[in-house]
């Protein structure tokens, strides 16, 4: 029993092919739960990244800087009056959501952390990862038909009709990435996403820059594609307050829209991490073969460290500027202790065996990260798209160029 | 689709015939939906009935009237000087230019002249409110189309003005800041320079609206061609200011028929092209410009002397009427005032520029999209206060 | 109120010692131009005013030959631009409302009144065929007054909600009354006041 346990450790794969179900289990434990901790912070950096851009400071009475507004906001939800409205079919009304959130969760079974940090890597890993993900459409429609009413299913149409399109410029631009990771030796490409990181490593190039400029069209596809499958900004239309219909979720509060919002942000996370493995070399650290060596591979090795102990200086700088003020003691203390507690995981990261075997997860999620500020700043900047300027920039303007990109790349292959 | 009503006047119609829903919506291609009263980010209590086949938009119907306060009615039963509060009122974004075309009006039937330092006072303050109105019109026809930020940054620089007002009157929205024959106050000390300073202060926020805006290829889309509107069409149905200024006509009040120091100062009139919602943005945006050149001009050159002139305490003002009308940042905002020698007037009629800009709502959204109406109600830049009064 | 009079006797007929003359304002001239020429040659006496009062110029029309006038001034005398109409509502005078048009040209730079004055519960032809602009101001005298606009191709009430009674600005319209019986109904409440 203990050495099943103890087998995996020693492996080098991932425990899903390793057929370890109790490391599988511990994996997607420790998934779901960081994945559950990013939308929280994702949440809480939204309000707080938003209200910077509009010249105002957001949450900051909850928690030191509104730390603790996503834990408030999620008892909120929790204890708010569960109201379905009386037509409402009541079957389809609670198993909408649930469908959302299990599409856009599953998904996180073949991510790669790293190369053997993954729960498991299915050799149809992106399919995998695109299929499931377009189940969430059909939780959008149920959810818009359930809820009796037709401005939802006016905006689960629309919603819908968004999603669908998008998926196939989106598929184009990942069938071009995929293309690229046949271009070795043997001329066989492969669709588990460990392998075309490794893919990305063996070519000494991240896809991005491959064939330069196709493999950066390709991405900027994909950027502009995953944003409006996840009807975020500027593709928001379907879900904005300020048009007419107010989205497929109107009729739901409490505990059931905030499962759509869970959904919306790990499906958020989940075509970031796609964009991330196919196009900007995954785990990889960046110049993985320009800058090679054991000094450069050190001083890469320093930056997570270095990024927590940035955290808790900037939340130490935030120590001192709190008031002088006895009410805000405990905003103080609560700052204090956050900073001490980032400080004391930078100080973690720098010991040399967790800092070799953190490299992996640390850049990947680095890259997520950036990610997703740039949903965030999206939604700062740009005004909202018409729906049917929606629908052309999907069908007219991305699906050629990447059925384009998709023809030049195979040229390119088939002539280098 | 342009000149259309003047081709045809009847073919204008303003409502809808609604009769009975026997089918279900789905069955149907036509569906009637309901905007308002009361929705996010708009200018007001508005109610909008669409018809709609699908997204498209065949006809529409506003219902307004629920910020009726009757204030013609008061009007008959307040002295001149009482209704001056009133006034601000009516449009509560431009107060000050409201109160300005009621004294101006009220000063025309008492046969005073306002004291040359009143009515550069008058001209600094109105141009501060029609620079602080078009900023509101910016950020929340923004915010319905989608963007968030420019409210903000319009509200924070707004602020400035209303900083400006409350130092000088005490209140910053509605603000009662001219009396009948002039200036209650005289402008307090370190006015010149505040008011200098934001005259410097502005110029780069506006380029900051203009970059996020003008040039962007989503606001672009969604503002180019939407809600046109052809000059004749205009004209013909009393659409004023900048909204008839987009669609090719040359004419301000401020320039036609001046008013209150304005023939002293040189000032552009901007013009569009085309009469859609990308052009009234363009022209508000430069008159904002327009408008520190002027409030610059007059800073400069206020001459001294007394602000009030001599009006009587008890106003009676002689037997008669009188129109005056003002370039109100929405458009023409006239004050027609009957007077039967009593201190009270007779009958006050506001002419609201909102009101009739919003009869041509219908035109300007047929054949459009459903998102398209939010955005050409927000390029109308109406004020519910003003339309129902 | 009567509209004419310059100078009114004060109450109980005992004229004050030291009372000082009502100001005597600008007199009203008579007005001639062009237009004023061509609407007097068509109408003669359908013209039963042209003056200017405070460099605003007006007539003031016969019942009868208003429609037809406006529709003059605006084909021939570019008067395109229909700025406003209102009405005033005098019980003192033969005839109650006056009803009043004000128009600009743009090609002149001129603004004119017409003025008419109909009785208690005449209707008028309604200017929407000559500027659309008119769809809403006469729907507003409509609400405010009462006075019916024929041919008008929506006359229903604006501001005021569909099944009130009453027209407020009539000058029988109290200041704080209203219509009890649609507030009971409609808001639930006694009274609004």
């Amino acid at each position: 029993m203990l050495d099943y346990i103890t087998s995996y450790l020693s492996s080098n794969t991932t425990p899903g092919q390793a057929g370890n179900v109790f490391w599988a289990l511990v994996y997607i434990m420790i998934v779901f739960g960081g994945v559950s901790v990013a939308v929280m912070a994702m949440n809480w950096l939204e309000r707080k990244a938003l209200a910077h851009f509009q010249i105002r400071l957001g949450p900051m009475r909850v928690g030191p800087h509104g730390l603790l507004q996503p834990i408030a906001d999620a008892i909120k939800l929790l204890t708010k009056e569960d109201i379905i409205p009386a037509e409402a079919d009541k079957f389809v009304f609670w198993i909408a959501p649930l469908i959302i959130l299990c599409a856009s969760f599953t998904v996180y079974i073949v991510i790669p952390f790293g190369p053997t940090h993954a729960i498991t890597d299915l050799n149809i890993g992106i399919l995998f990862m695109l299929g499931v993900s377009s189940l969430s459409v059909l939780g959008v429609v149920m959810a818009g038909w359930a809820s009796n009413s037709h401005y939802p299913l006016i905006g689960a149409l629309r919603s819908s009709a968004q999603m669908v399109s998008y998926e196939v410029a989106m598929g184009m631009a990942v069938v071009s990435a995929i293309l690229m990771t046949s271009l070795n030796k043997t001329g066989t490409g492969t669709l588990s996403m460990i392998g075309i990181v490794q893919a990305q490593q063996s070519q000494q190039m991240w896809f991005i820059f491959k064939f330069f400029p196709l493999g950066f069209i390709a991405f900027g596809i994909f950027a502009i594609a995953m944003v409006a499958e996840t009807n975020r900004a500027p593709f928001d239309l379907p879900e904005a307050e300020s048009e007419l219909t107010a989205g497929f979720h109107t009729e739901y509060s409490g505990l059931r829209w905030s499962l759509f919002m869970l959904g919306e942000y790990a499906a958020m996370i989940a075509v970031s991490s796609i964009a991330v493995t196919l196009w900007l070399g995954g785990w990889l650290r960046p110049f993985p073969n320009t800058l090679t060596g054991d000094t450069w591979d050190l001083v890469f090795s320093l930056i997570p460290g270095l990024l927590f102990l940035g955290l808790a200086l900037i939340a130490f700088v935030g120590v001192v500027r709190m008031p002088k003020h006895p009410y805000f003691r405990i905003q103080t203390v609560g700052l204090a202790g956050f900073g001490a507690v980032l400080g004391l995981i930078g100080l973690i990261l720098f010991i040399p065996p967790v800092r070799d075997r953190i490299q992996d997860i640390f850049w990947f999620s680095a890259k997520v990260a950036v990610f997703m500020y740039l949903y965030i700043w999206y939604r700062a900047t740009f005004p909202r798209y018409r729906f049917d300027q929606l629908m052309k920039v999907g069908w007219k303007v991305l699906l050629p160029v990447a059925i384009g990109v998709l023809i030049l790349t195979a040229i390119m292959g088939v002539l280098l | 689709m342009t000149d259309q009503i003047t081709k045809d006047p009847a073919s204008f119609v303003s409502h809808l015939e609604l009769g009975e829903p026997d089918k279900t919506f789905l069955d149907s291609n036509e569906l009637i939906i309901n905007m308002g009263p009361q929705h996010p980010a708009t200018h007001g209590v508005l109610r909008v009935i669409l018809k709609l086949d699908g997204e498209k938009v065949l006809g529409t119907e506003c219902v307004i009237g629920y910020l009726h306060r009757g204030v013609e009615k008061i009007a008959e039963h307040r002295t001149y000087a009482m209704f001056n509060p009133y006034v601000d009122r009516i449009d509560y974004v431009a107060a000050v230019s409201n109160g300005l075309g009621y004294c101006e009006a009220v000063e025309k039937l008492l046969n005073v002249q306002a004291p040359p330092r009143a009515n550069y006072i008058r001209v600094i303050l109105t141009e501060l409110n029609r620079l602080a109105s078009h900023q509101l019109w910016l950020g929340t026809h923004a915010l319905d189309i989608g963007a968030m930020t420019p409210l903000f940054y319009t509200f924070r620089d707004r602020e400035e003005i209303l900083k400006i007002f409350e130092k000088y009157c005490g209140a910053r929205l509605t603000t009662h800041a001219f009396r009948i024959g002039g200036c209650l106050y005289e402008t307090y000390d370190g006015f010149e320079q505040d008011v200098k300073k934001f005259i410097d202060f502005l110029p780069p926020k506006i380029d900051e609206y203009e970059e996020l805006l003008t040039t962007n290829r989503i606001w672009l889309e969604r503002t180019k061609g939407v809600g046109k509107i052809s000059a004749s069409d205009c004209i013909a149905l009393g659409v004023t200011g900048p909204v008839l200024r987009a669609s090719g006509v040359k004419w301000d009040l401020r320039k036609a028929q001046p008013y209150a120091a304005y023939s002293e100062f040189d000032f552009d009139i901007p013009i569009g092209q085309s009469g859609d919602t990308y052009d009234r943005y363009l022209v508000r945006m430069e008159e904002m410009r327009q408008s520190l050149r002027i409030i610059r001009q007059a800073v400069e050159r206020i001459p001294e002397g007394p602000i009030m002139a001599k009006v009587p305490k008890v106003m009676k003002p002689p037997v008669g009427e009188i129109y005056h009308s003002i370039e109100a940042p929405k458009g023409e905002l006239g004050y027609f005032i009957v007077s039967d020698g009593s201190t009270q007037p007779y009958r006050i009629r506001v002419r609201p520029p909102s009101f009739v800009n919003l009869q041509a709502l219908d035109l300007m959204v047929r054949g459009q999209l459903v998102a398209d109406v939010i955005a050409v109600i927000g390029t109308l830049d109406i004020v519910l206060g003003e339309v129902d009064r | 109120m009567p509209e004419e009079t310059k100078s009114p006797t004060p109450p109980g007929g005992q004229p004050h010692a030291a009372a000082p003359a009502k100001p005597a304002g600008p007199a009203t001239i008579p007005w001639d131009s062009p237009t004023v020429a061509r609407l007097k040659s068509q109408y003669g006496s359908g013209v039963q005013e042209a003056v200017t009062y405070l460099d605003q110029n007006y007539f003031i029309l016969d019942a009868s030959v208003t429609a037809e006038a406006l529709r003059i001034l605006r084909d021939e005398e570019q008067f395109d631009y229909c700025v406003d109409i209102t009405a005033t509502h005098n019980p003192t005078r033969e005839k109650h409302f006056e009803l009043i048009w004000i128009l600009y040209s743009f090609s002149r730079n001129e603004r004119i009144r017409v003025k008419t004055n109909i009785a208690d519960g005449a209707s008028f032809p309604s200017s929407v065929s000559i500027w659309p602009a008119a769809n809403w101001l006469e729907r507003e005298v409509f609400d405010m007054f009462g006075i019916t606009f024929d041919g008008h191709p929506d006359m229903k009430r604006i501001l005021l909600p569909d099944g009130w009674k009453g027209h407020p600005l009539r000058k029988d319209y109290g200041i704080i009354q209203q219509d009890q019986e649609w507030v009971q109904i409609n808001l639930g409440i006694e009274s609004g006041q």
